[in-house]
């Protein structure tokens, strides 16, 4: 799980979508084909090839007002056209921690 | 305690009006994020993975109960209900939201805590024994030094904007539980011949991506030349230290490059230019912040009390009282150590809940205060032996009584993937499986003293160079991966772990820990030889074989 912020060039091996924090609260957000944000992964907008990606990156860049952070990020298309993230940070990302928090414990 | 001036609550309250303005103005777009990053990390808010994250300090680690109140207030508050203590005497909020932030830190700084000093490229949070002022056989009362650095350091506009953090801590201990030799300037407080109080200064010493344990470069200044002598070993730092590139921009770096003859030449003649300036410390300025820390009015107490002695028949209470309590300098009392590694939990983190109750405890137990240590642990520093089980039983229901401090299961862990924008692996999961396979508190004991740190990245938050143990995640074709060093430790011997051989998949982690664990059982010449004299003794050979020769 490379960090996002280590990277430098645009290369994309498969679907991605650009995803970055809400800005007034930190929420995990993704840009959607109507140039807004969503915090559902299922309104992303998909990106297939780099030039795509720089594309909506830098869209996504410009709107520095709405959320911050903003980076390229894999995903996976299940059989259902599902929009599932593509390594575990995002799947981290988009479902929270994976341990118990303390009040759960 | 340390009692704030009116120059103290003026400073953190103007601080609050800048943020809360900054704020006002990023969210309306008026600041762009490059221009409000800057603004917001010399406040303590990072950008994790889920959210906002909000660092606290904790200054050399020392908390009155109001103090603890109010952390709990924020958690509940503003955030999910609980907060994570780290390894530099802070606490982390971990789903704070921006436009909420300047309210919390307005609650906060009714009871003087703040956010500055804990990121950015200055000087970050001065750190200290958790004993401090109670432990025995200490020089004296390393906080008042401590504070004498954080407020000379605090927003000082030379330091605002080194090459990289840095970071200072203090010890006045023959036994360094401050972790000096892996900061950035190590200070060691001691006596002169004359009996005279000063410092063997050590620098250049810390861990991330390539760790170094920190070199001596004075051997005694003077405590009156102790801001002079600092101040000349950031200007060197500041004049010499690498920009260019992120990775070679800590002071450890240049010292290695340089050599510490030369660096310490090069700070010899800088310090010769300012030591007889307005930097040097008079007396009173001392005795001042001296009078600000007040010590609780002792009662005259038995060293064995009834209460004591009748509970010792109690095998949970001596469980807990062998591993929590240790000797205060005042007959009749001891320092308690609380344990934040239930089994199952993830390390540092204590509910909002846990910490009002806590305060309550402190305030009848402890005289009111309330101790940080760089272990992700707390202490209460002036407990009556005579109230010891009933302070015991009341942390047991609120699950504070895990009896593992500095035993395998007392493990230092980073956030990691589950949290840091920066990690690569999973650290608090990996604590969790260690936590359970070794929760049998008889085996734990068996075991000894033995810590295990935990980083999820090669940052090494988790300070996994100098655990006995150390693990570290890295990412490997997509997959987290752990490599494992033994050997390490963070004391007044520290020293590096070594490297035992080829990483470890997630699942394996903890049976490789518990071969390493066997291995020194059965190597060991006897019980009381411990892990880390077994490792010294044999090298890392006999623990390599035993993990690898079935893997």
């Amino acid at each position: 799980m490379t960090s996002p912020l280590e990277q430098k060039k645009i290369k994309i091996a498969g679907p991605s979508v650009v995803t970055a924090n809400r800005t007034w609260d930190g929420i995990v957000v993704y840009r959607t084909a109507a140039k807004g944000w969503s915090a559902e992964l299922s309104e992303a907008a998909i990106v297939r090839n780099s030039d795509e990606a720089r594309a909506l990156l830098a869209e996504s860049i410009a709107d520095d007002v709405g959320a911050i952070g903003p980076y390229i990020a894999p995903v996976q298309i299940g059989e259902d056209g599902k929009i599932l993230p593509g390594n575990l940070r995002e799947q981290i990302r988009r479902t929270g921690v994976t341990i118990g928090q303390p009040a759960q414990v | 305690m340390y009692a704030y001036d009116e120059i103290d609550r003026t400073l953190v309250n103007e601080r609050v009006s800048e943020f809360r303005d900054q704020v006002k103005r990023r969210l309306s777009g008026e600041l762009t994020e490059d221009e409000f990053k800057i603004l917001r990390l010399q406040n303590g808010v990072y950008l994790q993975l889920h959210a906002y994250m909000f660092r606290v300090a904790i200054p050399y680690g020392t908390l009155a109960t109001n103090q603890l109140r109010a952390l709990a207030h924020v958690a509940r508050k503003y955030d999910r209900g609980y907060g994570h203590f780290t390894t530099r005497q802070n606490i982390q909020f971990n789903w704070i939201k921006l436009a909420e932030l300047p309210d919390a830190l307005e609650d906060l700084a009714k009871v003087g805590i703040h956010a500055m000093q804990t990121s950015g490229n200055n000087m970050r949070n001065v750190t200290s024994d958790q004993w401090a002022g109670v432990a025995p056989g200490e020089i004296e009362d390393p906080r008042i030094w401590s504070e004498l650095i954080r407020q000379h350091t605090t927003l000082h506009p030379e330091f605002s904007f080194l090459p990289r953090k840095f970071k200072i801590a203090i010890t006045a201990s023959d036994h360094d539980r401050a972790a000096i030799r892996i900061h950035d300037i190590g200070l060691r407080l001691i006596k002169n011949e004359k009996g005279e109080t000063g410092f063997e200064v050590l620098v250049g010493g810390g861990l991330g991506r390539t760790p170094f344990i920190a070199k001596t470069i004075k051997h005694f200044v003077h405590g009156r030349d102790i801001l002079s002598y600092i101040e000349a070993i950031l200007r060197v730092y500041n004049q010499y230290g690498r920009r260019d590139n992120i990775y070679k921009a800590r002071i450890k770096i240049l010292v290695h490059e340089l050599g510490i003859e030369k660096f310490s030449r090069e700070v010899e003649d800088e310090w010769q230019h300012i030591r007889n300036s307005s930097l040097q410390i008079d007396d009173e300025v001392i005795e001042d912040i001296r009078s600000r820390f007040t010590y609780p009015a002792y009662e005259k107490l038995p060293h064995m009390p009834d209460e004591l002695r009748q509970a010792a028949a109690d095998p949970d209470f001596e469980a807990w009282r062998k591993n929590s309590v240790a000797p205060h300098k005042v007959q009749g009392y001891s320092i308690v150590t609380i344990s934040l590694k239930p089994t199952g939990g993830p390390p540092g983190d204590a509910t909002a809940e846990q910490m009002d109750a806590l305060a309550d405890l402190a305030d009848k137990y402890s005289f009111g205060e309330i101790r940080v240590g760089h272990e992700q642990n707390l202490a209460l520093p002036h407990v009556a032996k005579r109230d010891l089980p009933a302070l015991w039983k009341a942390l047991d229901k609120l699950g504070l009584a895990t009896p593992n401090v500095n035993l395998i299961t007392d493990i230092i862990a980073c956030p990691g993937l589950d949290y840091c924008s920066l990690a690569n692996a999973r650290s608090i999961p990996i604590a969790q499986e260690l936590t359970r396979r070794f929760a049998n508190h008889e085996l734990a004991n068996l075991i000894g003293r033995l810590h295990i740190n935990i980083s999820g990245c090669i940052n090494a938050c988790g300070h996994h160079h100098v655990g006995h143990i150390g693990i570290l995640g890295v990412e490997k074709n997509g997959e987290e991966v752990y490599q494992i060093t033994i050997g390490g430790r963070a004391d007044e011997n520290a020293a590096l772990g070594t490297l035992i051989g080829p990483g470890v998949k997630f699942d394996e982690v903890a049976d490789v820990v518990e071969d390493i664990v066997e291995a020194y059982l059965a190597l060991r010449e006897r019980p009381e030889e411990l892990f880390m004299d077994t490792v010294k003794r044999l090298g890392v050979e006999p623990f390599k074989e035993r993990v690898y020769a079935t893997r």
